[in-house]
């Protein structure tokens, strides 16, 4: 690993270890920010807001009212090498409910036709497989989850889409996430998810975290529909689709 | 509750939202921190009305914000280079910002227009806002922050209530010498990711001119000018983006991402904007040039101490308004009386191409 400090203004700083998305690289950000965080309770680091922890790198943002840039990176150094060594987060498993029918399933055609495979193969494909959450970003509680199987790979839609709707299960590159609420986005959107992924009253606003497992299980449009009412009205605690169930 | 006193949102203008300092520790989970775009003004406005620095505050852009007293009165301040008109029993009359005010019950409030800058903080005594992730800062996306309730996350727009403190008997205060508007260059430091365009590209970056465009808002300023080339990919693994992050999108055209802007990216970063900066940047108006100066990180935190220094000792030069020889109230009642100010009548222009600041396609996105 080559570990690099990246400058990002007067307030934060980047500590890059590698420039892929890698499970190796995420078990050492991982490791380092658990370290970090270590280190804020035992009352370390006075001036640091907060730490961002992505596939590759860690962001510190920090008050330089109250400290600088220098001070912390001297202050961090020696953890520095012990992440590299550190190993996998745990996780907690889900098995999420996905729609990859009609209206939920925009670009189910065309993902399919590009691959040159059946759109069944395409759910077959997307569904088949277990994902990891690398990080959670860009909106709250998007998750960033890899790895698409080789075949499913693909480019970003060339027009992004102004409006992307809530709950869009999407893939692009080698990644597949689900959009917590609507907004822009280039991705490929192959089915969609009725549970809410983040939910500001909640202990635990987001309901995925870095280092969870995600698979994804193909349900009907009504049963879509059925359980899209029952998760507004209160009925379902998304946490069912927890393994284990806890 | 008939009893409690509001301060009613007659009109929005352009843009205006509750913001305050902001929500701190969930980028992680994908939140940004929003809050105001330029915590000085936050901070003078909420000292005018005796609030704690960074207690919730009327955000606004370009003028056109009407609030009128509801229920008793309320004590408000405008900070920010603005032209104030004030309505009390059908008279018009102007009001100089950089002080705070008493609004009877039915007093109205108009923010005809800003000078310098297109951003204005409205402070209001007493307002208390329910706090969500530990802010009470409108982030729309997400229906964060606001008014709460079933207005969580909604832009102010006619017709919302906030809830207030009946106005204490304190006497009004007054900002002797606000702020001067700096017009220098915005300050930058290289990086997070500079060495992904040519030397050239940062070289030019600081020589040339940018204008802002349409696009800015809450979000992001998107800036045009001469394109800067990448030196090798033009995507990157998506990291994390911090306020003030330029990015620079396949086209070359920068992006400065604000307040509410996603907390990852995937484009590259040529440089970021230093904090001290930062306000004044996002409160350039669309069409307005801007110039860039690159200084280290080091650099970029003495400006942030000086800038702090700045801001407290412009906090600590706040006065009461009265009982410096001049009733500056008595003067301002004549003037009232008076009349003089209706010949701008042309009310409340929202700026063209503005309107819907809050709108449309944002700058930045990129998954």
């Amino acid at each position: 690993m080559s570990l690099r400090l990246l400058d990002a203004g007067d307030a934060a700083f980047t500590i890059e270890f590698g420039n892929a998305i890698d499970p190796q690289l995420l078990a050492a950000v991982n490791a380092l920010d658990a370290a970090i965080a270590r280190l804020q309770a035992e009352g370390g680091l006075p001036g640091v807001i907060e730490t961002m922890p992505t596939f590759r790198s860690l962001t510190v943002f920090f008050d330089p009212l109250l400290t600088g840039r220098e001070a912390l990176i001297a202050a961090l150094q020696p953890l520095f090498a012990a992440a590299e060594g550190g190993a996998a987060l745990a996780g907690r498993r889900w098995r999420l409910p996905v729609c990859y029918e009609g209206e939920c399933a925009p670009d189910l055609a065309d993902t399919a036709r590009a691959i040159g495979a059946g759109e069944d193969e395409v759910v077959a494909l997307h569904s088949g497989t277990e994902y990891r959450v690398y990080m959670l970003g860009f909106l709250p509680g998007f998750p960033f989850m890899g790895d698409l199987p080789e075949r499913l790979r693909l480019p970003r839609r060339a027009e992004p889409r102004v409006r992307v709707p809530a709950g869009s299960v999407a893939i692009a590159t080698g990644l597949t996430a689900i959009y917590p609420w609507e907004s822009p986005g280039g991705w490929h959107l192959l089915g969609r998810c009725p549970v809410p992924l983040f939910d500001a009253g909640r202990a635990s606003p987001s309901l995925l975290a870095a280092g969870d497992r995600v698979c994804f299980e193909p349900v009907s449009m009504a049963e879509f529909q059925r359980l899209t009412a029952a998760l507004q009205a209160g009925e379902i605690d998304p946490q069912q689709w927890l393994e284990g169930g806890q | 509750m008939s009893d409690t006193v509001q301060l009613e949102v007659l009109a929005a203008g352009a843009y205006a939202s509750v913001q305050d300092g902001g929500r701190r520790g969930y980028r992680r989970i994908g939140v940004p921190w929003a809050g105001v775009l330029d915590s000085r003004l936050m901070r003078i406005a909420n000292s005018l009305v005796g609030n704690v620095d960074a207690a919730p505050v009327i955000e606004c852009f370009d003028g056109g914000l009407q609030l009128a007293a509801r229920g008793g009165a309320v004590r408000v301040a405008v900070a920010g280079d603005a032209t104030l008109e004030i309505e009390r029993g059908g008279e018009r009359g102007p009001l100089p910002a950089w002080r705070s005010v008493t609004l009877a019950d039915g007093d109205v409030l108009r923010l005809r227009k800003l000078g310098a800058g297109r951003i204005a903080m409205v402070a209001v005594e007493g307002l208390t806002l329910p706090a969500v992730l530990g802010s009470a800062a409108t982030y729309a996306r997400a229906g964060l922050g606001g008014l709460g309730g079933s207005l969580s996350g909604r832009a102010l727009a006619g017709g919302m209530r906030l809830p207030a403190a009946a106005a204490s008997a304190s006497p009004e205060r007054v900002l002797p010498v606000p702020p001067a508007a700096d017009a220098g260059p915005i300050r930058i430091v290289p990086g997070p990711q500079a060495d992904h365009f040519t030397e050239a590209a940062l070289a030019l970056f600081v020589a040339a001119e940018y204008r802002v465009t349409a696009e800015a808002d809450r979000m992001g300023v998107r800036l045009e000018g001469p394109p800067l080339e990448h030196a090798g990919a033009r995507e990157i693994v998506s990291d994390a983006t911090v306020q003030g992050a330029i990015q620079v999108p396949g086209n070359g055209q920068p992006i400065v991402l604000l307040a509410d802007a996603q907390t990852a990216g995937g484009y590259p970063k040529v440089a970021t904007v230093i904090s001290a900066d930062l306000g004044r940047l996002a409160a350039c108006r669309p069409g307005q040039a801007v110039r860039f100066a690159v200084v280290g990180a080091a650099e970029g935190e003495r400006l942030a101490r000086a800038a702090e220094a700045e801001t407290r000792a412009l906090q600590a030069s706040v006065r009461p308004l009265l009982g410096e020889g001049v009733d500056l109230a008595a003067l301002y009642a004549c003037n009232l009386v008076s009349g003089v100010v209706h010949a701008l009548s042309a009310e409340y222009r929202p700026l063209p191409g503005v309107e819907d600041a809050s709108g449309g396609p944002s700058p930045g996105i990129s998954s």
